[in-house]
């Protein structure tokens, strides 16, 4: 029975409902030491004095690390620059007296327990030379200016140039919409503190046990910035308790431990605690404007999109939020824009589907408002203005069965049932309201390589140094493997999470999938070139068999009426594993053709109580077109997920920044509201039915971040549906929606 | 947060004059943590197994301080004899906090002003006259009434707002024996002094909260307005409880949660309701007299009027027992 396509349940399931599933912060060994942050309470100045007398006093404590007394690191930025890292300087822990922004780690104070590092770490009193700072995006607007290019670049390009004339067209246009949108900042909270143990063998070997989306990421950064070898540094991550983009990056816990290890000689650990999870990445304010014009018919003919988003002093963090609506609607007029403004924040990181939450949600808040304009229905307008054809890139898509989640979404919903005005449905004193937007979010797949190897006992073990952040990769990769070569999944063993094992990009950008799973392909093919290569010389059956002539089957390799189970292969190869390592990659030439992406639609219903305001998501459904969906359960989880954080980005979640003080307010899990259980009504998830023969091998584009790109949205338009009121802000609190 | 010594104590004498006490710790140890509160001796006072019943007495019900907000929420004579208090302990934080939090510890409960947690931020209420940050801050969950300009923090307790409505009394004992306090007086407004929080003697325990007779079973309600359907604090709440005869109202009590340094009640109000018919336009009325005075801020300025509304509803749904029943949504 082939496995792609079975609902598998996660294979590490039961050790993580268990407690059996080691976290990085759980790897516990003799003389352990703890180290504990301290965090700059001043947002922008110098360190003048730090008092460390006190801590270094208190019985327990080690040593405290400083500017001052660090040991030294690498020499150029280019040595901490990461895989994710933006063009720019990135931040360096404890590097000098400088204060960039607000909670910045200014010492570590290492002791034999944790709670004598944390105490030692209440005892340092700081004098700061003060200087005046800015964290407020809106009040600096007229700063915005180009970001500058680097690697990141790469998968993230600029918006396309205009095309045609823009302003002329939208002058023009029968029925226009426009609107300015604003969103706060959120922190990425996944469950998991950010904790790295770092081992230290005393041969000079560093183990280390970090919470990361990129093991192979740490391992170079570890290397470079502290002058190792990289075979003397393994990085190791089996189990990650959700990141959402903020373990894209090497985070300051990851250098601490390491430099306190390398001076101390010893096994160091450092995990930050809740507050310290709002001091790293995050994402970062935005301010958008749109304006859309359309023909009578409800035709778009003119897209304009800018947004300003805010990042740090040092680094030049973009990410796309302007570049989609040309991908989804044919516009021949486009002017698209994003620009930065530099203020004294950390930078900020890719956080679940950035740029593309953000952006989506103002172009399908004006797609809503202008097919109010134009009466015309919603779900209408999106199809009068339906392509399979990428303008932004002038390319066909891959695939694009877009109008299908639409159709089926739908169906499936009710739409039909929808009354056409605002605040013409109810029931009792609750106003209902039915909304829907479009998803879209770009198929991405990088190259990466895989082991694969079968042993003497007949089994298969497929190798990368991906991670799974939680998100059913261990379970997809070993459906993928097993099915190359015929096998059950119990045959299967796929080894991850190590920066030893082979190269793997960061996980993120739901391309993990698509990279790893075309890799253990490419790997597969190269084994069984192998296999056939013994078969060959030890039975004549197969003398004249090409390699995609042979089946494998039930632990047999297949040749028209010749077999020959695994176990005599490996037996054949004087019983030695035959393995194979090889590069997957994208298929450049073949792919320069067509545009790639992911479409999504969703469908929500809400009620809003007419006197209070009080916000309802009481249903919704998300329709997506994904390629080849490789386990329907990990996938559909990954999209109800999504459409969580969905109502979590458009009804609560917000880092309060009080820019008096420079500083975020609610750095903890009770006032940094994301949905609780009594929040979640009715989910439901549709795969609609997508091949692409192009795309990879598998037809894999990869779902994850789909699922928190139309729904936000579709709460809004359903918010306005319901009350007529139109609130371009997110989150939506209630009392933004009574009137007074 | 600091080392510091542990002790359980066994009797009340082990107990009164000394300080610092945990309970449930549910609020302490997050000040331990956050630095806020440098006790350097813990007193377990959970031991103290007098305090842990909740019993009937001659006029009432006595609710031992050391009871946990569960218990006291799912006990069948407060569930019986005084429902509002039950659904406003259950509208309050988490099963699980709920599980170890205790009634004592709920009164006693600290602020969650963002600027009073964050320990270098200038705040009145935690360093005396180092200055109020919310005024000029984020203060969308801020007071709106009784505030002073040192500063305009709100008491965030659920349990307490039911309790203030029901006229309970706090019986507390220190070194000087025991004594009650009625509720009202429990808590204290900012004034000039924001670091008191209310009228307890350092050293004094509360050994219990006594409930009146009047129980209110048939006609009350507890609404809360929030961010998220739970595990979130009230910007609003309120407790209506009222004793009718036909559609006229015999006695009214309602206290509102999330606008002010302690439970908010107006007894004019309740007044202006006594005798009155049980229409819209004399509830309305009556939230008029209790939000006299409001003064809003930059991001709450919303919870005078929302404040209204919620007290209008909130009475309405007290009129109709089945807004009570379990499942109903608190604003249904
Ligand atoms: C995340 C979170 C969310 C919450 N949400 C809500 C909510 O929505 N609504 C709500 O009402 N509450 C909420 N709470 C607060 C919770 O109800 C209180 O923390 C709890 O009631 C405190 O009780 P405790 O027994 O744990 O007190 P402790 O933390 O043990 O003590 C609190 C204070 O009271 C003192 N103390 C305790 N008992 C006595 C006594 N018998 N005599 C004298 N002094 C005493 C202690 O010394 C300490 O100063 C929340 C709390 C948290 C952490
Ligand atoms: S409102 Fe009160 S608690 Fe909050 S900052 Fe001001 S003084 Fe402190």
């Amino acid at each position: 029975m082939a496995q792609i396509g079975q609902p598998i349940s996660r294979l590490e399931g039961k050790l993580k409902v268990t407690g059996a599933a080691k976290y990085s912060g759980e790897y516990n060994v003799p003389d352990l030491l703890y180290g504990y942050v301290v965090n700059s309470s001043v947002t922008k100045g110098k360190i003048v004095t730090i008092h460390t007398g006190d801590a270094e006093a208190l019985t327990g404590v080690v040593k405290v690390f400083t500017h001052l007394n660090r040991p030294g690191t690498a020499w150029f930025d280019m040595q901490y620059s990461d895989m994710d890292a933006p063009p720019g300087a990135p931040f360096r822990p404890l590097h000098n007296e400088e204060i960039k922004f607000n909670g910045q780690p200014i010492a570590l104070v290492v002791a034999e327990t944790f709670e004598a590092a944390r105490q030692g770490a209440s005892m340092i009193r700081v004098d700061y030379q003060e200087s005046a700072f800015e964290t407020d995006l809106k009040k600096h607007l007229d700063a915005a200016r180009e970001p500058k290019k680097g690697m990141a670049t790469m998968l993230k390009p600029p918006p396309p140039k205009p095309t045609g004339d823009f302003e002329k067209a939208y002058a023009e246009a029968a029925f226009k919409a426009s609107a300015e949108f604003t969103h706060g900042t959120e922190h990425h909270n996944p469950m998991e503190l950010f904790t790295t143990t770092t081992l230290y063998d005393g041969k000079g070997k560093l183990t280390i046990y970090d919470k990361t989306q990129g093991t192979i990421n740490c391992q170079l950064y570890v290397g470079n910035v502290f002058g190792l070898h990289f075979k003397n540094v393994r990085v190791v991550s089996p189990f990650v308790g959700g990141a959402f983009g903020s373990g894209l990056r090497p985070q300051y816990q990851l250098f601490l431990s390491v430099m306190a290890a390398l001076d101390l000689k010893r096994h160091v650990r450092v995990t930050l605690d809740r507050s310290q999870m709002f001091t790293f990445g995050h994402r970062p304010q935005t301010v958008q404007y749109t304006r859309f014009g359309a023909t009578a018919g409800g035709k778009i003919t003119a897209l304009n999109h800018r947004s300003v988003a805010e990042t740090s002093q040092f680094e030049d963090y973009t990410e796309n939020v302007a570049n989609w609506s040309p991908m989804i609607y044919p516009a021949g007029n486009t002017l698209l824009e994003q620009k930065l403004v530099p203020l004294d924040v950390n930078s900020p990181t890719d956080m679940r589907a950035p740029g593309g939450c953000t952006g989506l949600h103002a172009i399908e808040a004006t797609m809503d408002e202008l097919s109010y304009k134009l009466k015309i229905d919603p779900l209408e307008l999106r199809l009068i203005n339906y392509s399979t054809f990428n303008t932004a890139e002038n390319k066909p898509y891959s695939s694009k069965q877009l109008k299908e989640c639409y159709l089926q979404g739908a169906e499936q919903f009710g739409w039909s049932k929808r009354s056409a005005e605002p605040r013409s449905m109810r029931k009792g004193h609750k106003l209902v309201g039915y909304g829907m937007a479009t998803g879209i979010w770009d198929a991405m797949q990088l190259p990466a390589r895989a082991e694969a190897k079968i042993t003497k006992d007949g089994k298969l073990h497929v190798k990368s140094a991906v991670t799974d952040i939680g998100v059913g990769t261990l379970t997809v990769m070993t459906q993928i493997a097993a099915d190359e070569f015929g096998l059950p999944m119990e045959d299967v063993v796929f080894s991850y999470g190590d920066s030893k094992l082979p190269f793997a990009p960061i996980q993120g950008g739901s391309f993990t999938t698509a990279t790893v799973g075309t890799a253990i392909v490419f790997a597969s093919k190269a084994l069984k070139k192998k296999l056939l290569k013994i078969a060959k010389s030890s039975n004549p059956g197969f003398k004249d068999a090409e390699p995609e002539e042979l089946v494998f089957k039930d632990g047999l390799m297949l040749y028209k009426e010749h077999s020959v189970t695994l176990l005599e292969l490996v037996a054949a190869n004087k019983d030695k594993p035959v393995r194979t390592t090889n590069l997957g990659y994208p298929h450049a030439l073949k792919l320069r053709k067509y545009s790639r992406a992911v479409h999504s639609a969703s469908f929500v219903e809400v009620e809003v109580d007419e006197e209070l305001g009080s916000v309802k998501v009481t249903r919704a459904l998300t329709a997506v077109a994904a390629g080849r969906i490789i386990n329907p359960k990990t996938a559909r989880s990954q999209v109800l997920g999504g459409m969580v954080w969905s109502i979590s980005k458009a009804l609560m979640e917000e880092t309060i920044l009080d820019a008096n003080l420079g500083k975020y307010m609610n750095q903890n899990l009770a006032e940094y509201h994301i949905p609780v259980h009594a929040d979640i009504n009715e989910l439901d998830v549709l795969f609609v039915k997508e091949e692409d023969k192009v795309i990879n091998e598998l037809g894999i584009k990869g779902v994850g971040e789909v699922g928190l790109v139309a729904m936000p949205p579709a709460i809004a338009n359903a918010i306005y549906h319901a009350t007529g009121k139109r609130i371009n802000q997110f989150p939506i609190h209630f009392d933004k929606l009574i009137d007074l | 947060m600091n080392n510091f010594s542990y002790q359980r104590a066994a009797t009340l004498s082990d107990v009164v004059g000394k300080s610092t006490f945990v309970a449930g710790g549910t609020n302490l140890l997050d000040l331990m943590k956050y630095n806020l509160s440098n006790a350097d001796t813990l007193i377990d006072v959970n031991a103290l197994t007098d305090f842990h019943a909740i019993e009937e007495v001659p006029d009432g019900l006595r609710l031992g301080s050391l009871a946990t907000n569960a218990d006291t929420a799912y006990d069948s004579l407060v569930e019986n004899r005084y429902p509002l208090l039950s659904k406003a302990i259950l509208a309050g934080a988490s099963a699980q906090i709920r599980n170890m939090a205790t009634n004592g510890g709920n009164l006693l409960q600290r602020t969650r002003c963002y600027y009073f947690y964050d320990a270098h931020a200038p705040c009145n209420k935690r360093v005396p006259g180092s200055g109020c940050s919310a005024i000029k801050g984020y203060n969308r969950n801020m007071a709106i009434l009784g505030t002073s300009d040192q500063c305009i923090a709100v008491y965030p307790s659920d349990m307490s707002v039911a309790l203030s409505a029901l006229d309970a009394v706090v019986n507390v004992s220190g070194l000087n024996g025991e004594r009650s306090i009625a509720f009202e007086d429990f808590h204290r407004l900012p004034g000039d002094t924001p670091e008191i929080d209310n009228n307890l003697q350092p050293g004094e325990l509360i050994t219990s909260i006594d409930l009146p007779e009047k129980t209110f079973t048939k006609n009350y309600s507890y609404l809360k307005l929030r961010d998220r359907s739970s595990y979130a604090f009230a910007l609003i709440s309120v407790a209506s409880a009222l004793e009718l005869e036909g559609d006229t109202i015999q006695e009214a009590r309602i206290a509102l949660g999330g606008v002010a340094h302690k439970p908010w009640r107006v007894k004019e109000a309740e007044q202006y309701l006594t005798g009155k018919k049980t229409d819209r336009q004399n509830f309305a009325a009556a939230a008029d007299i209790i939000l006299q005075g409001a003064v809003g801020f930059e991001h709450n300025a919303f919870k005078i009027e929302l404040a209204k509304r919620a007290i209008i509803r909130n009475c309405i749904m007290a009129l109709d027992p089945s807004t009570q029943l379990p499942g109903a949504q608190p604003s249904a």
